[in-house]
């Protein structure tokens, strides 16, 4: 597993029903994107976040695939549509097989 | 004939620079709820130079300087993380952790970044924060030193900072850190390198105006230790102190040397009574 990955999220408290929230998330994530080298000239392996999901209750809200060319610890924003009250579930997948996880509940005012 | 006409185009064209020039007004509050001072009288020791002093934020685009208002857009949060899980890692011959002796960062480190520079009555000497982590570890910890300007440094110094947020800086001046600081006042107003210019001649005379494309702040080290976008990591007031002598085509002094340290003390005096606002967000 990458060293020194903490997942982050922002996500309002509570929210109107139907109200587009504003999502904000990021993950410390060192990157490498494969195509640099080290002082010996050996290439330094790839080693990146290649896919970001977003799902709601179950429902898939974003699904993003990462590519190398993204930029360290990656920060997504985004909205989202509340229709009712529930929880939002965020995964992150690493190259080297890792998931990482963070959920956030939401209350419909 | 023209005369008026040409006055009014002069007008004109000289409204949006006269905008560009100086500070702006913008306030500064982080996550809603920390009121920063970034704009305040002088203190007396400077008051022959200045009416005002003001945070390098206030010379920032209003895109940069909104990343600074909420912890979640401050890059520079991600190494104050890292920097809380090395407060807790045991380190060094020891077997001790900052937390062994520190307890909890919230309460010990408070007012902290506020004071430093300041004099170390044990040691007789002008102390940075970073030499006295250097020390901590090296002598308490039993632990290698960190490297004055590194990555480590500079983030353990952030979350040191972020306990102060807020509270004006407030650093001694004199007592046993006066010839200190005379020391670094006199290297502030040396000039320095082939272009033979002193810290002052950009960050006291021509604050506000732009020097090519970059918009001259005060050089305040309030904010320090700095993300910058330019480089994406946090950057060291000694780090920074380099870059500006560099620039100045000179050889510049080592981080960590009795010179930097002595400019860190008198630069930092000449923030009294600005916020500490640390880890900042600059350009």
């Amino acid at each position: 597993m990458a060293s020194g990955v903490k997942p982050r999220v922002k996500v309002p408290k509570s929210a109107a029903a139907g109200e587009a929230v504003t999502i904000k998330t990021l993950i410390s994530h060192k990157m490498e994107s494969g195509q640099r080298k080290d002082k010996e000239g050996n290439v330094i392996p790839r080693s990146i976040i290649n896919r970001f999901t977003c799902e709601f209750n179950g429902q898939m809200v974003l699904d993003v695939t990462m590519e190398p060319a993204i930029s360290t610890n990656p920060y997504f924003q985004f909205e989202a549509t509340v229709p009712e009250a529930g929880e939002f579930a965020f995964t992150w997948y690493d190259d080297d097989g890792s998931v990482y996880e963070e959920k956030k509940a939401i209350k419909v005012a | 004939m023209n005369f008026k006409a040409m006055t009014a185009i002069a007008v004109i064209a000289t409204a949006p620079l006269a905008a560009l020039a100086g500070p702006d007004e913008d306030k500064l509050v982080v996550n809603g709820e920390i009121e920063m001072v970034t704009k305040t009288a002088a203190p007396a020791h400077l008051s022959d130079a200045l009416d005002e002093i003001y945070s390098g934020w206030r010379f920032r685009s209003d895109e940069t300087q909104a990343l600074q208002m909420d912890d979640f857009d401050n890059p520079a949060m991600v190494f104050v993380d890292q920097a809380q899980d090395a407060w807790d890692t045991v380190e060094g011959t020891e077997g001790k952790s900052c937390a062994s002796c520190h307890d909890s960062v919230e309460e010990s480190m408070a007012g902290v970044r506020a004071v430093y520079p300041k004099w170390n009555e044990e040691a007789g000497e002008v102390r940075t924060l970073a030499m006295q982590i250097n020390d901590c570890r090296e002598n308490k910890m039993g632990a290698e030193k960190w490297k004055y300007t590194g990555g480590q440094m500079a983030a353990m110094e952030a979350l040191i900072s972020v306990q102060s947020r807020g509270m004006p800086v407030n650093v001694a001046i004199d007592g046993p850190v006066k010839e200190t600081w005379e020391k670094g006042k006199e290297i502030y107003y040396t000039r320095y390198g082939q272009l033979e210019l002193s810290c002052a001649n950009c960050h006291e005379q021509n604050y506000g105006n732009m020097i090519r494309a970059d918009h001259l702040s005060q050089g305040q080290i309030n904010g320090f230790p700095t993300y910058r976008l330019k480089n994406a990591k946090l950057n060291t007031a000694h780090a920074r102190f380099k870059g500006c002598v560099r620039d100045t085509r000179a050889e510049t002094f080592k981080p960590g040397s009795d010179e930097f340290v002595a400019l860190e003390l008198y630069v930092a005096s000449r923030g009294n009574g600005l916020s500490v606002e640390g880890p900042s967000v600059r350009n």
